[in-house]
Protein backbone atom coordinates (compact mmCIF):
# COMPACT_ATOMS: atom_id res chain seq x y z
CA UNK A 1 0.00 0.00 0.00
CA UNK A 2 1.14 2.92 -0.54
CA UNK A 3 1.79 5.63 1.87
CA UNK A 4 0.15 9.03 0.41
CA UNK A 5 1.72 11.26 2.99
CA UNK A 6 5.49 10.28 2.79
CA UNK A 7 4.73 10.33 -1.31
CA UNK A 8 3.81 14.08 -0.71
CA UNK A 9 6.99 15.23 1.25
CA UNK A 10 8.81 13.92 -2.43
CA UNK A 11 7.07 16.65 -4.05
CA UNK A 12 7.88 20.65 -3.10
CA UNK A 13 5.65 22.27 -4.76
CA UNK A 14 2.66 20.74 -3.02
CA UNK A 15 3.61 22.45 0.19
CA UNK A 16 2.41 25.54 -2.30
CA UNK A 17 -0.31 27.71 -0.96
CA UNK A 18 -2.56 29.42 -3.73
CA UNK A 19 -5.15 32.71 -2.81
CA UNK A 20 -3.83 32.25 0.63
CA UNK A 21 -4.94 28.58 1.12
CA UNK A 22 -3.32 25.10 0.61
CA UNK A 23 -3.06 24.28 -2.90
CA UNK A 24 -5.36 21.05 -3.63
CA UNK A 25 -3.67 19.99 -6.98
CA UNK A 26 -6.33 18.13 -8.90
CA UNK A 27 -5.08 18.70 -12.61
CA UNK A 28 -2.47 15.72 -13.02
CA UNK A 29 -4.16 14.82 -16.25
CA UNK A 30 -2.53 17.64 -17.92
CA UNK A 31 0.33 17.77 -16.14
CA UNK A 32 1.98 16.06 -13.11
CA UNK A 33 4.09 17.72 -10.42
CA UNK A 34 7.31 16.65 -9.98
CA UNK A 35 9.51 14.47 -7.04
CA UNK A 36 12.57 15.90 -6.35
CA UNK A 37 14.26 12.76 -7.16
CA UNK A 38 13.68 13.77 -10.80
CA UNK A 39 14.72 17.85 -10.09
CA UNK A 40 18.02 16.47 -8.68
CA UNK A 41 18.85 14.22 -11.19
CA UNK A 42 18.03 16.42 -13.50
CA UNK A 43 20.34 19.21 -11.29
CA UNK A 44 23.24 16.92 -11.13
CA UNK A 45 23.67 16.01 -14.98
CA UNK A 46 23.83 19.67 -15.60
CA UNK A 47 26.28 20.33 -12.57
CA UNK A 48 28.65 17.74 -13.00
CA UNK A 49 28.12 16.01 -17.00
CA UNK A 50 26.68 18.26 -19.15
CA UNK A 51 27.88 17.81 -23.01
CA UNK A 52 26.48 16.69 -26.53
CA UNK A 53 25.47 12.92 -26.74
CA UNK A 54 26.66 10.81 -29.39
CA UNK A 55 29.85 13.02 -31.23
CA UNK A 56 32.34 13.64 -28.77
CA UNK A 57 35.55 11.22 -27.96
CA UNK A 58 35.86 13.61 -24.14
CA UNK A 59 35.14 12.28 -21.23
CA UNK A 60 32.08 14.35 -20.50
CA UNK A 61 30.32 13.47 -23.83
CA UNK A 62 31.20 9.86 -23.36
CA UNK A 63 29.27 10.22 -19.96
CA UNK A 64 26.31 12.00 -21.44
CA UNK A 65 26.17 9.35 -24.13
CA UNK A 66 25.73 7.18 -21.58
CA UNK A 67 22.95 8.64 -19.07
CA UNK A 68 21.06 9.44 -22.27
CA UNK A 69 21.40 6.07 -23.86
CA UNK A 70 20.78 4.53 -20.27
CA UNK A 71 17.78 6.44 -20.18
CA UNK A 72 16.29 4.62 -23.20
CA UNK A 73 16.77 1.20 -21.60
CA UNK A 74 14.78 2.50 -18.42
CA UNK A 75 11.80 3.89 -20.05
CA UNK A 76 11.91 0.64 -22.39
CA UNK A 77 11.79 -1.74 -19.56
CA UNK A 78 9.25 0.11 -18.03
CA UNK A 79 6.65 -0.44 -20.67
CA UNK A 80 7.88 -3.42 -21.88
CA UNK A 81 9.57 -2.58 -25.29
CA UNK A 82 12.73 -3.11 -27.01
CA UNK A 83 15.30 0.01 -26.30
CA UNK A 84 15.86 -0.18 -30.66
CA UNK A 85 11.88 0.75 -30.69
CA UNK A 86 12.31 3.51 -28.17
CA UNK A 87 12.44 6.82 -29.78
CA UNK A 88 12.63 10.06 -27.93
CA UNK A 89 10.12 12.65 -29.12
CA UNK A 90 9.37 16.25 -27.83
CA UNK A 91 6.18 14.69 -26.70
CA UNK A 92 3.45 11.90 -27.16
CA UNK A 93 1.94 14.86 -29.83
CA UNK A 94 5.50 14.59 -31.64
CA UNK A 95 5.05 10.69 -32.11
CA UNK A 96 1.95 10.78 -33.28
CA UNK A 97 2.92 13.10 -35.64
CA UNK A 98 5.97 10.71 -36.55
CA UNK A 99 3.60 8.14 -37.03
CA UNK A 100 1.12 10.01 -39.41
CA UNK A 101 4.54 11.15 -41.43
CA UNK A 102 6.51 8.12 -41.60
CA UNK A 103 3.67 5.39 -41.50
CA UNK A 104 0.45 6.51 -42.41
CA UNK A 105 1.84 8.91 -45.45
CA UNK A 106 3.69 6.12 -47.31
CA UNK A 107 1.90 2.55 -45.92
CA UNK A 108 -1.81 3.86 -46.45
CA UNK A 109 -3.64 4.65 -50.17
CA UNK A 110 -7.32 4.69 -51.46
CA UNK A 111 -9.31 1.70 -49.61
CA UNK A 112 -7.38 1.58 -46.81
CA UNK A 113 -9.05 2.34 -43.37
CA UNK A 114 -7.49 3.93 -40.39
CA UNK A 115 -9.41 3.71 -37.61
CA UNK A 116 -9.31 5.76 -34.97
CA UNK A 117 -11.75 6.60 -31.95
CA UNK A 118 -14.06 9.36 -30.92
CA UNK A 119 -12.50 9.41 -27.34
CA UNK A 120 -9.33 10.48 -28.74
CA UNK A 121 -7.09 13.94 -27.33
CA UNK A 122 -6.31 16.00 -30.81
CA UNK A 123 -3.32 14.65 -30.67
CA UNK A 124 -4.52 11.14 -32.18
CA UNK A 125 -6.74 12.74 -34.75
CA UNK A 126 -5.09 16.21 -36.46
CA UNK A 127 -1.69 14.36 -37.27
CA UNK A 128 -4.04 11.70 -39.29
CA UNK A 129 -6.09 14.47 -40.66
CA UNK A 130 -3.41 16.09 -41.83
CA UNK A 131 -1.76 13.23 -43.96
CA UNK A 132 -5.20 12.12 -45.10
CA UNK A 133 -5.99 14.43 -48.32
CA UNK A 134 -2.27 13.56 -49.39
CA UNK A 135 -2.86 9.97 -49.52
CA UNK A 136 -6.91 9.49 -49.41
CA UNK A 137 -7.28 6.73 -46.78
CA UNK A 138 -10.69 6.21 -45.64
CA UNK A 139 -10.48 7.92 -41.80
CA UNK A 140 -13.00 6.38 -39.59
CA UNK A 141 -14.07 6.74 -36.35
CA UNK A 142 -14.97 4.20 -33.40
CA UNK A 143 -18.08 6.51 -31.57
CA UNK A 144 -18.42 7.04 -28.21
CA UNK A 145 -21.43 5.83 -26.24
CA UNK A 146 -23.35 8.67 -23.49
CA UNK A 147 -21.86 6.58 -20.98
CA UNK A 148 -18.30 6.77 -22.22
CA UNK A 149 -17.44 3.66 -23.81
CA UNK A 150 -16.67 2.86 -27.63
CA UNK A 151 -19.14 1.44 -29.30
CA UNK A 152 -18.19 -1.94 -30.08
CA UNK A 153 -20.86 -2.75 -32.99
CA UNK A 154 -19.55 -0.51 -34.67
CA UNK A 155 -15.99 -0.94 -33.83
CA UNK A 156 -17.04 -4.39 -35.39
CA UNK A 157 -18.59 -3.22 -38.43
CA UNK A 158 -16.25 -1.51 -39.54
CA UNK A 159 -13.84 -3.93 -38.27
CA UNK A 160 -15.37 -6.67 -40.44
CA UNK A 161 -14.56 -4.79 -43.68
CA UNK A 162 -10.87 -6.41 -43.21
CA UNK A 163 -9.67 -2.76 -44.69
CA UNK A 164 -8.71 -1.36 -41.29
CA UNK A 165 -5.06 -1.33 -41.91
CA UNK A 166 -3.93 0.93 -39.10
CA UNK A 167 -6.09 1.16 -35.65
CA UNK A 168 -5.47 4.02 -33.25
CA UNK A 169 -6.81 4.27 -29.81
CA UNK A 170 -6.13 5.32 -25.94
CA UNK A 171 -5.55 3.26 -23.28
CA UNK A 172 -7.51 5.39 -21.13
CA UNK A 173 -8.97 8.88 -21.76
CA UNK A 174 -8.38 11.67 -20.62
CA UNK A 175 -11.64 13.05 -20.38
CA UNK A 176 -14.09 10.38 -19.02
CA UNK A 177 -11.31 8.13 -17.78
CA UNK A 178 -12.36 4.92 -19.52
CA UNK A 179 -9.92 1.98 -19.67
CA UNK A 180 -10.35 0.88 -23.03
CA UNK A 181 -9.88 -2.75 -23.83
CA UNK A 182 -6.66 -2.68 -26.08
CA UNK A 183 -5.67 -6.06 -26.01
CA UNK A 184 -9.25 -7.46 -27.48
CA UNK A 185 -9.56 -4.83 -29.67
CA UNK A 186 -5.91 -5.50 -31.47
CA UNK A 187 -6.88 -9.67 -31.26
CA UNK A 188 -10.31 -8.33 -33.38
CA UNK A 189 -8.35 -5.70 -35.65
CA UNK A 190 -5.33 -8.53 -36.76
CA UNK A 191 -8.18 -11.36 -37.33
CA UNK A 192 -9.72 -9.49 -40.00
CA UNK A 193 -6.77 -8.00 -41.13
CA UNK A 194 -3.32 -9.88 -40.64
CA UNK A 195 -1.31 -6.89 -41.90
CA UNK A 196 -2.62 -4.53 -39.73
CA UNK A 197 -0.70 -1.91 -37.48
CA UNK A 198 -2.12 -1.10 -33.54
CA UNK A 199 -1.00 2.02 -32.03
CA UNK A 200 -1.46 2.86 -28.84
CA UNK A 201 -2.21 6.15 -27.29
CA UNK A 202 -0.33 5.49 -23.68
CA UNK A 203 -0.66 9.71 -22.67
CA UNK A 204 -2.66 8.95 -19.55
CA UNK A 205 -1.94 5.24 -19.14
CA UNK A 206 1.38 4.63 -19.19
CA UNK A 207 1.26 7.56 -15.40
CA UNK A 208 -1.10 5.21 -13.90
CA UNK A 209 -1.04 1.63 -15.03
CA UNK A 210 1.47 -0.71 -15.32
CA UNK A 211 2.64 -1.05 -19.10
CA UNK A 212 3.48 -3.84 -20.93
CA UNK A 213 3.52 -3.23 -24.73
CA UNK A 214 3.52 -6.77 -25.26
CA UNK A 215 0.53 -7.88 -23.53
CA UNK A 216 -1.29 -4.82 -25.02
CA UNK A 217 -0.25 -6.01 -28.16
CA UNK A 218 0.30 -2.85 -29.20
CA UNK A 219 2.73 -2.15 -32.20
CA UNK A 220 3.48 1.34 -31.70
CA UNK A 221 2.73 3.11 -28.01
CA UNK A 222 2.76 6.99 -28.02
CA UNK A 223 3.54 8.83 -24.01
CA UNK A 224 4.71 12.02 -22.51
CA UNK A 225 7.11 12.67 -19.51
CA UNK A 226 5.57 15.26 -18.11
CA UNK A 227 2.06 13.47 -16.93
CA UNK A 228 4.33 10.46 -15.64
CA UNK A 229 6.22 12.87 -12.74
CA UNK A 230 9.12 13.80 -15.90
CA UNK A 231 10.14 16.81 -16.91
CA UNK A 232 8.45 18.48 -20.34
CA UNK A 233 9.81 18.30 -23.10
CA UNK A 234 10.26 14.61 -23.53
CA UNK A 235 8.12 11.98 -24.87
CA UNK A 236 8.08 8.83 -26.05
CA UNK A 237 7.43 6.68 -29.71
CA UNK A 238 8.24 3.00 -28.84
CA UNK A 239 7.50 0.76 -31.21
CA UNK A 240 8.52 -2.50 -32.78
CA UNK A 241 11.74 -2.06 -34.65
CA UNK A 242 11.17 -3.58 -37.74
CA UNK A 243 7.96 -1.29 -39.06
CA UNK A 244 10.50 1.71 -37.27
CA UNK A 245 13.71 0.55 -39.93
CA UNK A 246 11.20 -0.17 -42.95
CA UNK A 247 9.86 3.76 -42.18
CA UNK A 248 11.24 6.81 -43.64
CA UNK A 249 12.84 9.41 -41.45
CA UNK A 250 10.51 12.34 -40.11
CA UNK A 251 12.90 15.42 -39.06
CA UNK A 252 16.30 15.68 -40.81
CA UNK A 253 19.45 17.12 -39.41
CA UNK A 254 22.53 15.60 -37.49
CA UNK A 255 22.14 12.45 -35.47
CA UNK A 256 19.92 10.63 -37.65
CA UNK A 257 22.32 10.04 -40.62
CA UNK A 258 24.90 7.63 -41.25
CA UNK A 259 26.18 9.50 -44.47
CA UNK A 260 25.81 13.41 -46.27
CA UNK A 261 26.66 14.22 -49.18
CA UNK A 262 25.49 17.24 -50.99
CA UNK A 263 23.47 14.54 -53.70
CA UNK A 264 21.96 12.74 -50.78
CA UNK A 265 22.13 11.32 -47.26
CA UNK A 266 22.19 7.61 -46.10
CA UNK A 267 20.16 7.14 -42.84
CA UNK A 268 21.65 6.11 -39.08
CA UNK A 269 20.02 3.00 -37.89
CA UNK A 270 17.00 3.11 -35.40
CA UNK A 271 16.10 4.34 -33.49
CA UNK A 272 18.79 7.48 -33.77
CA UNK A 273 17.20 7.53 -37.31
CA UNK A 274 14.46 9.39 -35.94
CA UNK A 275 16.19 11.60 -33.27
CA UNK A 276 17.28 14.42 -35.42
CA UNK A 277 19.24 17.38 -33.86
CA UNK A 278 20.40 17.29 -30.06
CA UNK A 279 18.14 15.34 -28.51
CA UNK A 280 16.58 16.66 -24.66
CA UNK A 281 19.62 15.05 -22.82
CA UNK A 282 18.80 16.28 -19.72
CA UNK A 283 15.24 15.57 -19.60
CA UNK A 284 16.14 11.80 -20.30
CA UNK A 285 17.54 11.66 -17.46
CA UNK A 286 14.82 13.22 -15.82
CA UNK A 287 12.32 10.74 -17.22
CA UNK A 288 14.27 8.24 -16.07
CA UNK A 289 14.03 9.58 -12.39
CA UNK A 290 10.71 9.73 -13.13
CA UNK A 291 10.29 5.81 -14.12
CA UNK A 292 12.17 5.00 -11.21
CA UNK A 293 10.73 6.55 -8.67
CA UNK A 294 7.30 5.05 -10.06
CA UNK A 295 9.12 1.93 -10.15
CA UNK A 296 10.47 2.41 -6.51
CA UNK A 297 6.93 2.20 -5.26
CA UNK A 298 5.48 -0.42 -7.50
CA UNK A 299 2.72 0.88 -10.41
CA UNK A 300 0.34 -1.83 -8.75
CA UNK A 301 0.64 0.28 -5.89
CA UNK A 302 -0.09 3.30 -7.63
CA UNK A 303 -3.42 2.00 -9.38
CA UNK A 304 -4.48 0.59 -6.22
CA UNK A 305 -3.92 4.20 -4.54
CA UNK A 306 -6.27 5.60 -7.70
CA UNK A 307 -8.59 2.71 -7.18
CA UNK A 308 -9.41 3.79 -3.81
CA UNK A 309 -9.63 7.57 -4.49
CA UNK A 310 -12.25 6.85 -7.01
CA UNK A 311 -14.01 4.42 -4.34
CA UNK A 312 -14.70 7.68 -2.60
CA UNK A 313 -14.55 10.71 -5.42
CA UNK A 314 -17.21 9.04 -7.06
CA UNK A 315 -20.09 8.22 -4.66
CA UNK A 316 -18.81 11.77 -2.94
CA UNK A 317 -19.36 13.33 -6.47
CA UNK A 318 -23.04 11.83 -7.34
CA UNK A 319 -24.13 12.46 -3.50
CA UNK A 320 -24.01 16.58 -4.42
CA UNK A 321 -27.24 17.77 -5.47
CA UNK A 322 -26.84 18.66 -9.05
CA UNK A 323 -23.85 17.23 -10.35
CA UNK A 324 -23.41 14.12 -12.87
CA UNK A 325 -20.47 12.30 -13.03
CA UNK A 326 -19.41 11.51 -16.90
CA UNK A 327 -18.06 8.15 -17.36
CA UNK A 328 -17.73 5.36 -16.10
CA UNK A 329 -18.34 4.70 -12.21
CA UNK A 330 -16.78 1.17 -11.71
CA UNK A 331 -13.53 2.39 -10.96
CA UNK A 332 -12.16 -0.99 -12.39
CA UNK A 333 -13.20 0.03 -15.83
CA UNK A 334 -11.63 4.13 -15.44
CA UNK A 335 -8.86 6.10 -14.31
CA UNK A 336 -8.34 8.85 -12.13
CA UNK A 337 -9.16 11.25 -14.59
CA UNK A 338 -13.04 12.53 -13.02
CA UNK A 339 -15.14 15.25 -15.56
CA UNK A 340 -18.26 16.15 -14.00
CA UNK A 341 -20.77 18.97 -14.92
CA UNK A 342 -23.19 20.91 -11.99
CA UNK A 343 -26.49 22.28 -13.06
CA UNK A 344 -27.34 25.53 -14.40
CA UNK A 345 -23.48 25.72 -14.10
CA UNK A 346 -20.85 26.26 -16.48
CA UNK A 347 -17.34 25.04 -16.34
CA UNK A 348 -15.33 28.26 -16.47
CA UNK A 349 -17.09 29.60 -13.61
CA UNK A 350 -16.68 26.41 -11.42
CA UNK A 351 -12.77 26.20 -12.37
CA UNK A 352 -12.67 30.20 -11.45
CA UNK A 353 -14.32 30.09 -8.10
CA UNK A 354 -13.21 26.63 -7.51
CA UNK A 355 -9.51 28.53 -7.54
CA UNK A 356 -10.10 31.00 -5.31
CA UNK A 357 -10.66 28.32 -2.56
CA UNK A 358 -6.93 26.31 -3.47
CA UNK A 359 -8.68 23.42 -6.01
CA UNK A 360 -6.59 23.30 -9.42
CA UNK A 361 -9.26 21.99 -11.88
CA UNK A 362 -9.56 21.99 -15.62
CA UNK A 363 -12.46 23.76 -17.50
CA UNK A 364 -12.69 23.32 -20.73
CA UNK A 365 -12.73 20.31 -23.54
CA UNK A 366 -9.55 19.28 -22.80
CA UNK A 367 -7.98 18.76 -26.14
CA UNK A 368 -11.04 16.38 -27.07
CA UNK A 369 -13.77 18.27 -28.80
CA UNK A 370 -15.68 14.88 -30.60
CA UNK A 371 -15.62 13.58 -27.00
CA UNK A 372 -17.21 16.66 -25.47
CA UNK A 373 -19.26 17.01 -27.75
CA UNK A 374 -20.77 13.58 -27.62
CA UNK A 375 -21.44 14.44 -23.86
CA UNK A 376 -23.40 17.03 -24.82
CA UNK A 377 -21.61 20.27 -23.69
CA UNK A 378 -19.08 22.13 -24.93
CA UNK A 379 -17.07 21.82 -22.20
CA UNK A 380 -16.47 19.91 -19.13
CA UNK A 381 -14.82 20.63 -15.28
CA UNK A 382 -12.51 17.91 -14.84
CA UNK A 383 -10.79 16.70 -11.91
CA UNK A 384 -7.77 14.43 -12.09
CA UNK A 385 -5.73 12.46 -9.31
CA UNK A 386 -2.23 10.69 -9.20
CA UNK A 387 -0.66 9.04 -6.65
CA UNK A 388 -0.02 12.36 -4.41
CA UNK A 389 -3.85 13.29 -3.65
CA UNK A 390 -5.38 12.13 -0.60
CA UNK A 391 -9.20 11.45 0.36
CA UNK A 392 -8.88 14.67 2.00
CA UNK A 393 -8.86 16.52 -1.13
CA UNK A 394 -11.30 15.09 -2.04
CA UNK A 395 -13.44 16.80 0.40
CA UNK A 396 -11.62 19.73 -0.43
CA UNK A 397 -13.12 19.25 -3.98
CA UNK A 398 -16.76 18.63 -3.09
CA UNK A 399 -16.49 21.50 -0.35
CA UNK A 400 -15.34 23.42 -3.50
CA UNK A 401 -18.56 22.27 -5.32
CA UNK A 402 -20.79 23.23 -2.74
CA UNK A 403 -18.79 26.55 -2.17
CA UNK A 404 -19.48 27.50 -6.18
CA UNK A 405 -23.49 26.51 -6.09
CA UNK A 406 -23.95 28.63 -2.94
CA UNK A 407 -22.36 31.22 -4.37
CA UNK A 408 -24.27 31.30 -7.39
CA UNK A 409 -27.32 29.98 -5.40
CA UNK A 410 -28.03 26.69 -7.46
CA UNK B 1 -8.56 41.64 -6.76
CA UNK B 2 -11.55 39.57 -5.59
CA UNK B 3 -14.04 37.20 -6.43
CA UNK B 4 -16.24 40.15 -5.77
CA UNK B 5 -14.63 41.94 -8.82
CA UNK B 6 -15.25 39.21 -11.54
CA UNK B 7 -18.54 38.67 -10.03
CA UNK B 8 -20.61 41.72 -9.20
CA UNK B 9 -23.91 41.53 -8.12
CA UNK B 10 -25.59 43.11 -10.85
CA UNK B 11 -23.91 40.53 -13.76
CA UNK B 12 -24.90 37.55 -10.77
CA UNK B 13 -28.18 39.06 -11.71
CA UNK B 14 -28.10 39.34 -15.23
CA UNK B 15 -26.95 35.51 -14.97
CA UNK B 16 -30.17 34.30 -12.70
CA UNK B 17 -32.20 36.53 -14.59
CA UNK B 18 -31.88 37.40 -17.96
CA UNK B 19 -32.90 39.97 -19.92
CA UNK B 20 -33.93 39.87 -23.57
CA UNK B 21 -32.71 36.51 -23.84
CA UNK B 22 -35.15 34.63 -26.71
CA UNK B 23 -33.58 32.28 -29.27
CA UNK B 24 -36.02 34.23 -31.84
CA UNK B 25 -37.31 37.87 -32.46
CA UNK B 26 -39.94 38.17 -34.78
CA UNK B 27 -39.69 40.10 -37.29
CA UNK B 28 -35.43 40.75 -36.97
CA UNK B 29 -33.36 42.63 -39.67
CA UNK B 30 -30.41 40.84 -39.23
CA UNK B 31 -28.90 37.97 -37.45
CA UNK B 32 -25.54 36.62 -36.13
CA UNK B 33 -24.10 34.20 -34.05
CA UNK B 34 -20.49 34.07 -32.55
CA UNK B 35 -18.75 31.05 -31.24
CA UNK B 36 -15.67 30.43 -29.33
CA UNK B 37 -14.60 27.59 -29.63
CA UNK B 38 -11.63 27.53 -27.38
CA UNK B 39 -13.54 27.99 -24.20
CA UNK B 40 -16.94 26.26 -25.93
CA UNK B 41 -19.32 29.90 -25.93
CA UNK B 42 -21.97 30.13 -28.34
CA UNK B 43 -24.27 33.03 -28.91
CA UNK B 44 -27.29 34.03 -30.83
CA UNK B 45 -27.96 37.59 -31.29
CA UNK B 46 -31.28 38.95 -33.44
CA UNK B 47 -31.19 42.57 -34.57
CA UNK B 48 -34.29 44.46 -35.70
CA UNK B 49 -34.20 48.05 -36.63
CA UNK B 50 -36.28 50.74 -36.66
CA UNK B 51 -36.08 54.01 -38.36
CA UNK B 52 -32.40 53.47 -37.85
CA UNK B 53 -32.45 52.56 -34.42
CA UNK B 54 -32.15 49.59 -32.77
CA UNK B 55 -36.00 48.86 -31.99
CA UNK B 56 -35.36 45.31 -30.73
CA UNK B 57 -32.81 42.91 -29.87
CA UNK B 58 -32.57 39.50 -28.65
CA UNK B 59 -30.13 36.96 -27.76
CA UNK B 60 -29.61 33.48 -26.76
CA UNK B 61 -26.57 31.34 -26.07
CA UNK B 62 -24.48 28.83 -24.11
CA UNK B 63 -21.88 30.19 -22.02
CA UNK B 64 -20.18 30.97 -18.99
CA UNK B 65 -22.01 33.41 -16.26
CA UNK B 66 -19.76 36.48 -17.27
CA UNK B 67 -20.75 35.93 -21.38
CA UNK B 68 -24.59 35.72 -20.77
CA UNK B 69 -24.64 38.00 -18.12
CA UNK B 70 -22.71 41.08 -20.32
CA UNK B 71 -25.02 40.14 -23.26
CA UNK B 72 -28.26 40.68 -20.99
CA UNK B 73 -26.80 44.05 -19.89
CA UNK B 74 -25.81 44.96 -23.37
CA UNK B 75 -29.18 44.65 -24.78
CA UNK B 76 -30.84 47.15 -22.33
CA UNK B 77 -27.86 49.61 -22.78
CA UNK B 78 -28.45 49.70 -26.48
CA UNK B 79 -32.50 49.27 -27.03
CA UNK B 80 -33.64 52.53 -28.70
CA UNK B 81 -30.26 53.94 -29.52
CA UNK B 82 -29.49 55.04 -33.40
CA UNK B 83 -27.49 52.50 -35.03
CA UNK B 84 -24.32 54.63 -34.85
CA UNK B 85 -24.58 55.40 -30.89
CA UNK B 86 -25.08 52.05 -30.28
CA UNK B 87 -21.59 50.96 -31.91
CA UNK B 88 -19.77 53.65 -30.36
CA UNK B 89 -21.40 52.46 -27.34
CA UNK B 90 -19.67 48.83 -28.06
CA UNK B 91 -16.60 50.27 -28.59
CA UNK B 92 -16.95 52.29 -25.17
CA UNK B 93 -17.36 49.27 -23.49
CA UNK B 94 -14.40 47.31 -25.61
CA UNK B 95 -11.95 50.02 -24.44
CA UNK B 96 -13.45 49.55 -20.82
CA UNK B 97 -12.22 46.11 -20.74
CA UNK B 98 -8.95 46.53 -22.23
CA UNK B 99 -8.45 48.56 -18.85
CA UNK B 100 -8.44 51.97 -21.18
CA UNK B 101 -10.81 53.82 -18.84
CA UNK B 102 -14.57 54.11 -18.89
CA UNK B 103 -16.03 56.33 -20.90
CA UNK B 104 -20.20 56.67 -21.40
CA UNK B 105 -20.33 55.63 -18.31
CA UNK B 106 -24.19 56.71 -17.92
CA UNK B 107 -25.07 55.22 -21.10
CA UNK B 108 -23.29 51.63 -20.19
CA UNK B 109 -25.76 51.29 -17.34
CA UNK B 110 -25.34 47.47 -15.75
CA UNK B 111 -22.21 47.17 -18.28
CA UNK B 112 -20.09 49.20 -15.86
CA UNK B 113 -20.20 46.73 -13.50
CA UNK B 114 -17.69 44.22 -16.19
CA UNK B 115 -15.26 46.74 -15.37
CA UNK B 116 -13.36 44.60 -12.82
CA UNK B 117 -13.47 41.44 -15.47
CA UNK B 118 -10.45 43.59 -17.14
CA UNK B 119 -8.45 42.72 -14.18
CA UNK B 120 -8.80 38.99 -15.05
CA UNK B 121 -7.18 38.72 -18.53
CA UNK B 122 -8.88 34.95 -19.78
CA UNK B 123 -11.95 36.43 -18.99
CA UNK B 124 -12.23 39.39 -20.93
CA UNK B 125 -13.20 37.51 -24.01
CA UNK B 126 -16.05 36.05 -22.50
CA UNK B 127 -17.57 39.99 -21.14
CA UNK B 128 -16.94 41.32 -24.94
CA UNK B 129 -18.59 38.09 -26.85
CA UNK B 130 -22.11 40.02 -26.24
CA UNK B 131 -21.28 43.39 -27.12
CA UNK B 132 -18.85 42.51 -30.57
CA UNK B 133 -21.99 40.32 -31.87
CA UNK B 134 -23.73 43.53 -31.74
CA UNK B 135 -20.97 45.72 -33.54
CA UNK B 136 -20.97 42.64 -35.92
CA UNK B 137 -24.88 42.65 -36.06
CA UNK B 138 -24.29 46.65 -37.13
CA UNK B 139 -21.88 46.19 -39.87
CA UNK B 140 -23.73 43.41 -41.50
CA UNK B 141 -26.65 45.20 -41.11
CA UNK B 142 -25.32 47.91 -43.05
CA UNK B 143 -23.48 45.80 -45.53
CA UNK B 144 -27.11 44.85 -46.57
CA UNK B 145 -26.42 41.50 -45.55
CA UNK B 146 -29.24 39.47 -42.77
CA UNK B 147 -26.53 36.88 -41.89
CA UNK B 148 -22.80 36.69 -40.34
CA UNK B 149 -21.30 33.60 -38.74
CA UNK B 150 -17.70 34.73 -36.85
CA UNK B 151 -15.64 32.22 -34.73
CA UNK B 152 -13.07 33.50 -32.69
CA UNK B 153 -9.41 31.56 -32.40
C1 LIG C 1 -4.83 11.02 -23.99
C2 LIG C 1 -3.82 12.04 -24.38
N1 LIG C 1 -3.14 11.90 -25.53
C3 LIG C 1 -2.21 12.78 -25.92
C4 LIG C 1 -1.90 13.87 -25.16
C5 LIG C 1 -0.88 14.84 -25.69
O1 LIG C 1 0.18 14.99 -24.82
P1 LIG C 1 1.25 16.12 -25.08
O2 LIG C 1 0.52 17.41 -25.09
O3 LIG C 1 2.21 15.99 -23.95
O4 LIG C 1 1.88 15.83 -26.39
C6 LIG C 1 -2.58 14.08 -23.97
C7 LIG C 1 -2.30 15.28 -23.15
O5 LIG C 1 -3.16 15.97 -22.68
C8 LIG C 1 -3.55 13.14 -23.56
O6 LIG C 1 -4.23 13.29 -22.42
Amino acid sequence: MLDVERVRKDFPLLERQVHGRRLVYLDSAATSQKPQSVLDAMTRYYETTNANVHRGVHALAEEATEAYESARNTVARFVCADPRGVVFTKNATEAFNLLAYSWARTRLGEGDILLSTQMEHHANLVPWQLVQPETGFDLRYVPMTAGGLLDLDEFDAVVATGRVKLFTVTAMSNVVGTINPVRELAAKVRAANRDAVVVVDGAQSVPHLGTDMVDLDADFLCFSGHKMLGPTGIGVLAGRPDLLEAMPPFLGGGEMISNVTLEGTTYNEIPYKFEAGTPPIAEAVGLAAAVDYLSGLGMDAVRAHEVELLQTCIPALEAVEGVTVHGPTDPARRGAAVSFAIEGLHPHDIGTIMDREGVAVRAGHHCAKPLVRTLGSAATTRASFYLYNTTDEIQALVDAIEATKNFFKV
Amino acid sequence: MSLDDLYQEIILDHYRSPRNRSGDLDPHDVHVHHSNPLCGDELDLRLRVQDGTVGAVAYDGDGCSISMASASAMTEAVAGRKLSDADDLAEAFRLMMHGEGVKREDDLLDGVAFQGVAKFPVRVKCALLGWMALKDALQTYSEGEAEHRVTYD
